[in-house]
């Protein structure tokens, strides 16, 4: 081997290693801290202690904010993959004109940042005379992980799938019939997946959740509001409470599809 | 008169600039086993899709068992389908799968069970119920299908080109099971291919088409033997062609003038028509025959097991033929041969 090729070698090595450092640091920073020993999450590390933790989860704004986290991304969640999933089989199962344009319509949404989205949604409110509340936060949800699920949905519905639901439907099954006895449970996998990806942006989304809610806020709003009363390690044991089930679903999705392309 | 049990009328199928299918007629009779024979774009797979209902004509009018099924869905018609992969459905067993049909259709539990049974038996699956469709083998899971589509106890068996992901072996094998399968059932099965050796295999009604059209139809037997066009003579085998002029006609035989020399043939074709002459390579003798095909030698030749097939080239002109010798013969290139066939083995065939 010669130098040019070792040297090109270690460079991409530290190359890879410093961004894996850029991503990766302030999440262990903000893990190990949780642990912290003491009144501030800084260095010097004392402890480990699970005591942040206890706080956290007997925080009775925080745990409301964990519950409206939750509903607003089960709910939200779950009308996105049934609206993704609905407008991704008309899509892909049948003719008519302006088929393209509505397509890129439901796409759309995807390139809107999630703070035109919060705004739109609060000119809206004040428009119609709606007051904030929670059930916005999961308009507001639907309305960018939406497209989401009908991408993913739409992936899945290739001719493979259209043959086998037509198998059903020379069988004597009627379109509801398939629907709900074929198709769904045939791409399953990617249904449980979307619903996955949906949660995991929902649970963690900041600006549409704070915009549009007055006093039933989520847990990142929650936590927002107690970074301002300055650095407590108890923020740290719930950031990382969350981070951990972003990341436990983001497997779960992983496996999901994984499995999905290696069948 | 007796009323076809599939009768197919007139029917047409045009896309924006594409004709597939143009005034197709077909009438078929119960417990037949057709088997519609052409190239990819003769408008076969679309004629099937149009008796399944999955395709809708643009004219014309399908009638099954006397009934007009042409405005019906595939739900409502009285066929079912064997697709190309199957399309069993994946989250299911084998059963499942089988009693699909039984179950949309509300056969109840007990009822349901035993006919998945016995469907499963008359498959070769017995005992396979509980297995999921990704335990087994490629075979297996047509049978699946098979069963699938047959359970429902369909008027018409529509099969589309449903050998051709098989090997060979398994592929003759599952000819063999699907000739005693429609003799069990007594249904009708339409079965579509480009394989003219599965056409030939399988049929009671060979129906050949080409551009959206029946060329021709009939048993295999006389389809190979007495085409009725160029186009079948050319897709149902192999065969040697000689281009030619009708130059004395008249009483059922013509002299055709060809590249090696005038030769006798049947046919009503008027003088002057430009025809080609065909004979398939079984009928080729190397000993003086009827028809004395001229002198030739030979270019090639391949050993293919129970004979050898070779090109011989005509000493009188430009034309080839196509032959077969006993694995015996000697068959050094540049070996002479003096080529004839019977009268009846030549085909006259309008160009």
């Amino acid at each position: 081997m010669g130098w040019p090729r070792r040297i090109g070698n270690a460079l991409s090595g530290f190359y890879l290693t410093a961004c894996y450092v850029f991503i990766l640091l302030p999440v262990a920073v903000l893990i190990l801290f949780s642990f912290q020993d003491g009144r501030l999450p800084v260095p010097p590390f004392h402890g480990p202690t699970l005591r942040w933790y206890v706080t956290a989860f007997t925080n009775d704004r925080m745990m409301a904010g964990l519950g409206n986290s939750l509903l607003v991304g089960l709910g939200s969640s779950a009308l996105s993959v049934m609206l993704g999933f609905l407008a991704a089989y008309g899509l892909a199962r049948y003719e008519f004109g302006g088929k393209k344009a509505l397509q890129g319509t439901i796409i759309l949404p995807l390139a809107v940042s999630y703070l035109l989205v919060g705004m739109g949604l609060l000119v809206t409110l004040s428009t119609v005379g709606l007051s904030p509340s929670l059930w916005i936060v999961v308009v507001g949800h639907v309305v960018i992980n939406m497209p989401l699920a009908f991408a993913i949905c739409l992936a899945q519905l290739g001719e493979h799938q259209r043959k086998v639901e037509w198998a059903a439907r020379d069988l004597g099954a009627s379109t509801f019939r398939v629907l709900t006895a074929v198709t769904m449970p045939m791409i399953a996998p990617a249904l449980v997946a979307a619903f996955c990806l949906c949660f995991t942006l929902s649970w963690d989304e900041f600006i549409i959740a704070f915009l549009v809610t007055r006093f039933d806020v989520t847990l990142p709003v929650v936590i927002w509001t107690m970074l301002r009363g300055g650095l407590n390690p108890q923020t740290n044991a719930v950031g990382s409470f969350i981070f951990m089930c972003s990341i436990l679903l983001l497997v779960a999705v992983e496996l999901l599809l994984f499995r999905k392309r290696a069948e | 008169m007796t009323v076809a049990h599939l009768d197919i009328a007139q029917v047409s199928k045009r896309y924006d600039q594409v004709v597939a299918l143009d005034d197709v007629s077909l009438a078929v009779e119960q417990g037949a086993y057709v088997v519609l024979l052409g190239p990819s774009g003769s408008g076969k797979t679309t004629l099937l899709s149009v008796v399944g209902g999955f395709t809708v004509p643009t004219s014309g009018r399908i009638s099954i068992a006397g009934r007009d099924v042409t405005a019906l869905s595939p739900a409502q018609r009285p066929t079912t389908t064997l697709f190309q992969d199957y399309a069993l459905f994946p989250h299911m067993s084998v059963a499942g799968n089988v009693g699909f049909g039984l179950k949309v259709r509300g056969v109840a539990g007990a009822e349901r069970e035993r006919k998945v049974a016995a469907a499963l038996e008359l498959v070769g699956l017995a005992g396979y119920g509980r297995r999921g469709i990704h335990e087994i083998s490629g075979g297996q899971r047509q049978r699946v299908a098979l069963a699938r589509a047959l359970v429902v106890e369909p008027e018409i068996l529509l099969l589309d080109e449903p050998l051709g992901a098989l090997d060979l072996n398994l592929r003759r094998q599952m000819q063999d099971e699907l000739l005693a399968l429609q003799h069990r059932t007594g249904r009708s099965f339409v079965h579509v291919t480009h394989d003219q050796e599965e056409a030939m295999a399988l049929a009671s009604l060979v129906v050949v088409m080409n551009k959206g059209r029946i060329e021709d139809q009939g048993p295999p037997k006389r389809v190979y033997e007495r085409p009725a066009t160029l186009f079948t003579a050319t897709f149902m085998g192999e065969s040697t062609q000689m281009p030619g002029r009708i130059i004395r006609s008249g009483g059922g035989h013509v002299t055709v003038e060809t590249a090696v020399g005038a030769v006798q043939g049947a046919s009503g074709l008027a003088e002057g028509t430009e025809v080609m002459l065909v004979v398939r390579p079984e009928n080729i003798r190397t000993d003086p025959g009827e028809i004395d095909l001229g002198a030739a030698h030979i270019r090639e030749a391949t050993f293919q097991g129970a004979h050898y097939r070779v090109i011989a080239e005509s000493a009188g002109g430009p034309q080839s033929f196509v032959l077969r010798l006993p694995p015996d013969a000697a068959v050094e290139p540049g070996r002479a041969l003096r080529l004839s066939c019977r009268s009846e083995n030549l085909l006259v065939l309008a160009r």
